[in-house]
């Protein structure tokens, strides 16, 4: 991959992406339009976020790429990869070395320091996409501040189904002012996005790029007599006893058997290590 | 770090390995204006006076054909404009039409000449490029998105951020540069009042 | 004891060889060439072309090779690869007029200046499958004629002369470039026409149908169909003039389209624009009856609600590389939003049975 310019794209296309991301530190969750290009994996499947990586990485880097909260996910793998070859840079399972993290779908169960950078995959930028398709009315409700809408559906969610029924992507206020899609995080997440590290968000295909600098006020959108809940499976690791990180569930057969693991392999990976030294029978036994 | 510090010469001056030294330089940049009041070391550029190794590493890390720039007072120099046409190509444009504008406080003034963006595009602004004798983090307390309690830098003028401030989320974004060192107060940044740190 | 899965990297290795081994298929029959492919595949090449927004023939059978024949992969990996090619300069505006025509064709006169040209058309074939090509037909001849002479007149140029066809503004300014710069919407036309040049041809073609089906008929004609090599010129800076870099084909569809006047206008015909990569004259005629639907607002129209009257519908889902790669994300992982939808579904229903034993149901459900 040597023919390629550092971290794959030219320098014109980096400096573009640059100048779209300082327009969207410096306007916390407006989503700033750029030239998204044509990458060399499909759209949808990160360009967005890997645009954002290859603008924002330097050589001395160390890069993770989760999917799901997982570093061995195919298509984590195949950005890390992407990555080797066309930056060179390092890269690492462990949360706590890395310095870029490009994610899809999840926020590090452990706590980001000030000098890392989390880079999020955005497959729909639009908090209010689905509640209205056009681009010219939703630019223009976002430039009134006009958020009607979303409390109006998020009422007729507790209207209809007594609670809030949204369980992922869950619109957020970014300082009091731009209503913003968080990525199809789950809500478990939502309380993490206020943190010491920088947040970049990438949209590829819909050409957008969106960003919060540390410690920017993110709230999930609510009511008084509805509080947002953040939730997860209300049980704990198989494999690691985490009772605080979010679950995937398992099918461990056709009986209708199932358990729960960490989706954040790096914290179930330490936290198992961790163990190996101290062990705690609990986990060991539970397991099938 | 190969070229002499007094080399006017448009064509010297610019990042030995552009897309390595850019990244790295827009680290810098991009953490000053993530983190308003932090100051950042830069270096690589080396750009005709009285242009700073800072202002000049940002116009080599950001400009380019597709962005306006507005070279203020006695940074209009025809040394100036051949070193940012050679590195950039970047057209030199009047401060209405600036993506990035450059000079020193007072030259830069009236700031409502630049562009504050538009309702529907508030990121269709300029951004300020404020040459300063020096940076400190001493002087107006700051705070704001990616300021954790108060950050507090050395600023021009107080009331003219206060006011840029109401805008939002329209509104300047700043940069300021001495030296190597850069320092950002972007458009979200509070600025209360001068005093000791 | 669950072991999570692991070995994602030779998953894909593996995948990749396989993959490979398929695309070659039986060892027995010999593989095919780029240049084959460039030379008999000629109009796949073309969409390539085409929808990759990349002149290249050698490059298009490349990529058709690679894909295995699978036309929006093909296009795909044309599109990767512009996008790393460095932009040396803009070509003149290309000068139709001067086209040399393989094919030229107008459905509005009977006989034109420059005359009407078949070319190497499927129109009048019948299909019938050709078993003489399965036995490897050989070399077949076609009668030669003149060459043209000169310039070939635009058939709307006659029109055009008698005021009968609406005028389209010169624009002085350098169109927007739709891969250097973000969509904006409301776009211009230069843009929309852009988009609707590398857009995908099933997509156009099904659109332009409906609007023929009464989805905001436009009644067009063909006014002209031409297809044919046109010169590229680059003006070069230190010359100070455009020199000729080479030749390419396109083809050119110019619709002509009945516009009823007002009170303060006399009725004029009106007209859409199709200009395409190659010989690919299905897609330049559906461009341009797309084209023409997308003009209902600034030729006075009423908006009917059709779907090939809406620009942001029609430019937001053309692109098939952007289409094809948010459809086929749906594949990957999407366990943890879909876990937390399994969580809130199972609470609510919980809630539901719990209010149900309790108290009625709830007014406010309905």
């Amino acid at each position: 991959m040597t023919d390629y310019n550092f971290a794959y794209l030219d320098e014109q296309t980096k400096r573009m992406i640059r100048r779209a991301i300082l327009k969207g530190l410096a306007i916390p969750g407006y989503q700033v339009p750029f030239a998204s290009r044509e990458m060399p994996m499909p759209y949808g499947w990160g360009t967005g976020g890997v645009q954002v990586s290859a603008a924002t990485l330097t050589p001395e880097d160390v890069f993770k790429v989760i999917d799901q909260g997982a570093d061995d996910t195919t298509n984590a793998v195949s950005i890390r990869k992407f990555f080797q070859a066309t930056a060179g840079v390092d890269t690492t399972e462990e949360t706590d070395k890395a310095t870029v993290i490009q994610t899809r779908h999840r926020i590090p169960e452990a706590a980001l320091n000030e000098d890392q950078i989390l880079v999020y995959q955005v497959p729909i930028p639009e908090p209010l996409r689905f509640l209205e398709p056009r681009e010219t009315e939703t630019r223009k409700m976002h430039s009134l501040e006009e958020y009607g809408l979303m409390h109006v559906k998020l009422y007729e969610d507790i209207a209809r189904h007594g609670a809030i029924a949204t369980a992922y992507a869950y619109p957020v206020k970014v300082e009091g002012r731009y209503v913003m899609d968080p990525s199809p995080i789950p809500k478990f997440d939502n309380p993490k996005m206020t943190m010491p590290a920088i947040q970049l968000f990438g949209a590829g295909r819909e050409q957008r790029i969106y960003a919060l600098p540390p410690y920017t006020e993110v709230v999930s959108l609510d009511f008084e007599d509805y509080p947002f809940e953040a939730s997860k499976a209300d049980h704990s690791c198989e494999l690691c006893g985490a009772d605080d990180s979010y679950l995937d569930e398992v099918i461990v057969d056709d009986q209708g058997g199932r358990i729960f693991v960490c989706s954040d392999t790096a914290y179930c990976t330490a936290r198992q290590a961790a163990q190996q030294d101290t062990p705690t029978p609990q986990a060991q036994e539970a397991a099938v | 770090m190969l070229a002499t510090a007094t080399s006017t010469s448009a064509m010297q001056g610019g990042f030995k390995d552009v897309p390595t030294e850019a990244a790295r330089q827009f680290r810098a940049i991009m953490n000053a204006i993530a983190r308003p009041g932090r100051i950042e070391a830069v270096d690589g550029a080396t750009p005709p006076a009285p242009m700073s190794v800072a202002a000049g590493v940002m116009v080599l890390t950001l400009c380019d054909p597709d962005t306006g720039l507005y070279l203020a007072g006695d940074h209009d120099t025809a040394d100036i404009r051949a070193w940012v046409q050679f590195h950039t190509g970047a057209p030199i444009v009047s401060a209405e039409k600036a993506d990035f504008a450059i000079g020193h406080w007072d030259a830069l003034a009236p700031l409502n000449a630049f562009s504050i963006g538009t309702p529907e595009y508030p990121d269709r602004s300029t951004t300020l490029i404020v040459e300063m004798d020096a940076l400190s983090t001493q002087g107006a307390a700051l705070t704001g998105p990616g300021i954790k309690d108060t950050a507090r830098l050395s600023l021009p003028d107080t009331e003219a951020f206060q006011r840029n401030a109401l805008l939002f989320p329209l509104g300047l974004d700043f940069f300021f540069c001495a030296g190597t060192r850069l320092a950002s107060l972007p458009r979200t940044t509070k600025v209360t009042e001068r005093g000791a740190s | 004891m669950y072991v999570a899965v692991k070995g994602g990297e030779r998953a894909i290795d593996n995948a990749h060889a396989w993959l490979g081994e398929e695309r070659r298929g039986d060892h027995d029959v010999s593989e095919l060439s780029v240049a084959q492919i460039r030379e008999q595949l000629s109009l796949a090449v073309n969409r390539v072309m085409a929808e990759g927004s990349l002149y290249d023939p050698d490059l298009a059978a490349l990529a058709i090779k690679q894909a295995r024949g699978d036309m929006i992969e093909a296009i795909f990996l044309i599109r990767a690869y512009r996008t790393t090619l460095p932009r040396f300069a803009g070509s003149e505006p290309i000068a139709t007029e001067k086209m040399a025509c393989d094919r030229r064709i107008s459905a509005t006169f009977k006989d034109v200046p420059g005359g009407q040209i078949l070319g190497p058309t499927f129109d009048y074939t019948h299909r019938l499958l050709d078993f003489k090509l399965a036995a490897e037909g050989g070399l077949s001849d076609a009668p030669e004629g003149d060459a043209q002479q000169g310039d070939v007149p635009h058939v709307l140029s006659f029109l055009d002369g008698e005021g009968l066809i609406q005028q389209e503004k010169q624009g002085a300014n350098t169109p927007p470039d739709l891969t250097r710069e973000p969509m904006e919407l409301p776009a211009n036309r230069p843009l929309r026409l852009q988009s609707l040049a590398r857009g995908d041809e099933g997509f156009l073609l099904s659109l332009a149908y409906s609007t023929q089906r009464g989805y905001a008929r436009n009644h067009a004609f063909v006014g002209e169909l031409r297809i044919g090599d046109v010169p590229v010129e680059v003006e070069i800076p230190e010359l100070g003039f455009a020199i000729e870099i080479g030749d390419i084909t396109v083809t050119e569809c110019e619709t002509v389209n009945q516009f009823t006047g007002s009170k303060t206008e006399s009725a004029q015909f009106t007209r859409g624009y199709g200009l395409v990569f190659g010989m690919s004259e299905r897609k330049s005629i559906s461009m341009a009856l797309v084209d023409r639907a997308l003009r209902w607002e600034e030729l006075g129209e009423d908006n009917l609600g059709a779907a090939a009257q809406d620009e942001e519908f029609v430019l937001s889902h053309c692109d098939n590389i952007q289409a094809t790669g948010f459809l086929e994300h749906i594949k990957l992982p999407h366990y943890v939003d879909f876990q937390s939808e399994l969580e809130l579904v199972r609470k609510l229903r919980r809630d539901t049975m719990a209010g149900a034993d309790s108290t009625p149901a709830q007014e406010a459900a309905e």
